[in-house]
């Protein structure tokens, strides 16, 4: 029973919700029932499909490059105090500035739309896989740092047989939380550049359907957006569990 | 083997945790080093291993220095890679001096047999209770058949009958090693049974009050032998004394 719970709960309040905006008479246009949500979404899957793909290649894209970035500047950071010194006080303005304030910059800048896209959902995910990253990097025992000087290790042995080993869970974690802020990004930096005229990803079709008052199309394409979301989390949360199992550290 | 000559270790922020230690080990000598929380005992250890450098004083190695392997370490946890089997743990140092896994193996499991694991190598630390962690801690200290062998308070930790049991698989292992055992710890009981020397250590700063010499054979009766009782007696009264 426990386990269906959540599902038994989510039908019950599409039925509450379906059932309120018949009784009430709400108007499509301001609240459209699941009903008609999914008729919006019968009545053009490739077209949002398409979309998704769209945003869900922006996603990972972002992901991975954040990921190389994230993780690369964070041994660096790890391996010299002086990298440390530098790179800190960047990746940190970075973190704090807002996404929609720099994206316009950003796509002019780059140019190019959809690498216009990575880059904003790469500054969105790095965050948190470098600072998770880092943390890691830092979380052997010191007891363990005085053992492999003790048997003469360089710097780099440590890293590749202590520091690398104790940060994957962290970078793990980080890549779980960056990957839910990589879509984020993607799609903060689609409506930013949908407005500019291109694109083809879900924010832009969210944008499009507005504009026209297409509620149950924006509404569906609002739920793919959802389940992706979801969909990454509990992917991303897998993978780490399955490696750290894999591993014998879970 | 190794004479320490009125080293000193102070501090950045002031804390004075050494002053004036002088020390010599001997081939094959096991050596309590005892006092109570923070007299430096800890700190000699680690000016021995090269870990830390004394601010005063010198180390002078009668055969120079010893090769990486050539001291092993216990600390007070067992410090293990969690993501690696006890063979791993055991295989680490020989990897860190460009063994081969193959070559070293033989070793690995000797060292594993040698503290009573036999059969628990690709067990993980999580899967090892608190004595059986610190039996692959000695082994991975073992496996490179240090000259020295430095532990601190590496029984610390664990209940009182777990800490017996290894306390004598230590003595045992002594014997068959045939290395120097330095062996920290702030138990009076735990000296008298272990150590063929007690060194007794002053609060901070730390400084070496006196040495008390054992001719105890420790075995499975010593606890409740009359010379055990006065040894420990004897210790007890010196500590008092130092501490005053």
């Amino acid at each position: 029973m426990m386990k269906w719970a959540p599902a038994l709960f989510g039908l019950l309040a599409l039925g509450l919700w379906e059932a309120a905006v018949r009784i009430a008479e709400v108007p499509v246009y301001q609240l459209p029932g699941p009903i008609a949500i999914i008729g919006a979404f019968v009545a053009d899957p490739l077209g949002l499909l398409q979309a998704l793909a769209s945003t869900l290649f922006v996603t990972f894209a972002a992901l991975l490059v954040a990921s190389v970035l994230g993780a690369g500047m964070a041994a660096g950071m790890s391996a010299s105090r002086l990298a440390q010194a530098a790179i800190q006080p960047w990746a940190v303005a970075l973190q704090v500035t807002p996404l929609p304030a720099i994206a316009p910059l950003i796509i002019i800048w780059v140019g190019e739309p959809l690498v216009a896209l990575i880059v904003c959902a790469t500054i969105v995910a790095f965050f948190p896989l470098f600072a998770n990253t880092a943390t890691g990097l830092a979380s052997a025992p010191p007891e363990l740092n005085d053992l492999f000087r003790l048997y003469g290790a360089n710097r780099w042995r440590t890293m590749a047989l202590l520091r690398v080993p104790a940060a994957l869970p962290y970078f793990l974690s980080g890549l779980r939380i960056s990957g839910g802020l990589a879509l984020v990004g993607a799609v903060v930096a689609e409506l930013v550049a949908g407005s500019g005229g291109f694109a083809s990803g879900l924010a832009y079709r969210i944008l499009e359907s507005s504009f026209r008052l297409e509620m149950p199309r924006m509404f569906a394409a609002l739920v793919l957006l959802a389940l992706a979301g979801i969909l990454i989390n509990f992917g991303l949360g897998a993978l780490g569990q399955a490696i750290l199992k894999r591993r014998g550290a879970a | 083997m190794l004479t320490v000559n009125n080293v000193g270790r102070r501090f950045p922020g002031g804390v004075e945790a050494l002053r004036d230690a002088s020390l010599r080990l001997t081939e094959s000598d096991f050596v309590a080093l005892l006092g109570p929380s923070g007299c430096g005992k800890s700190t000699l250890l680690r000016l021995i291993a090269g870990l830390d450098q004394p601010d005063s004083g010198r180390l002078a190695w009668d055969d120079g220095p010893p090769e990486p392997g050539g001291i092993g370490y216990v600390f007070q946890d067992a410090t293990l890679l969690p993501w690696a089997t006890a063979e791993d743990n055991v295989f680490l140092p020989l990897r860190l001096r460009g063994l081969s896994r193959d070559a070293a193996m033989p070793r690995v499991h000797a060292a594993l047999h040698g503290v009573g694991l036999a059969g628990f190598e690709k067990s993980r630390p999580r899967q090892l209770s608190g004595g059986m962690r610190m039996r692959v801690s000695i082994a991975r200290a073992l496996v490179t058949k240090p000259r020295l062998l430095l532990m601190d308070e590496p029984f610390a930790a664990l209940d009182e009958f777990t800490r017996h049991k290894l306390q004598a698989d230590l003595l045992e292992v002594w014997h068959q090693a045939g290395c120097t055992v330095v062996f920290v710890t702030h138990s009076i009981y735990e000296a008298a049974f272990l150590a063929r020397r007690i060194v007794l250590m002053t609060p901070r700063p730390g400084r070496i009050d006196r040495e008390i010499a054992s001719s105890l054979t420790s075995g499975p009766e010593t606890r409740l032998a009359p010379a055990y009782a006065a040894l420990v007696a004897e210790i007890t009264r010196g500590m008092g004394e130092a501490l005053r």
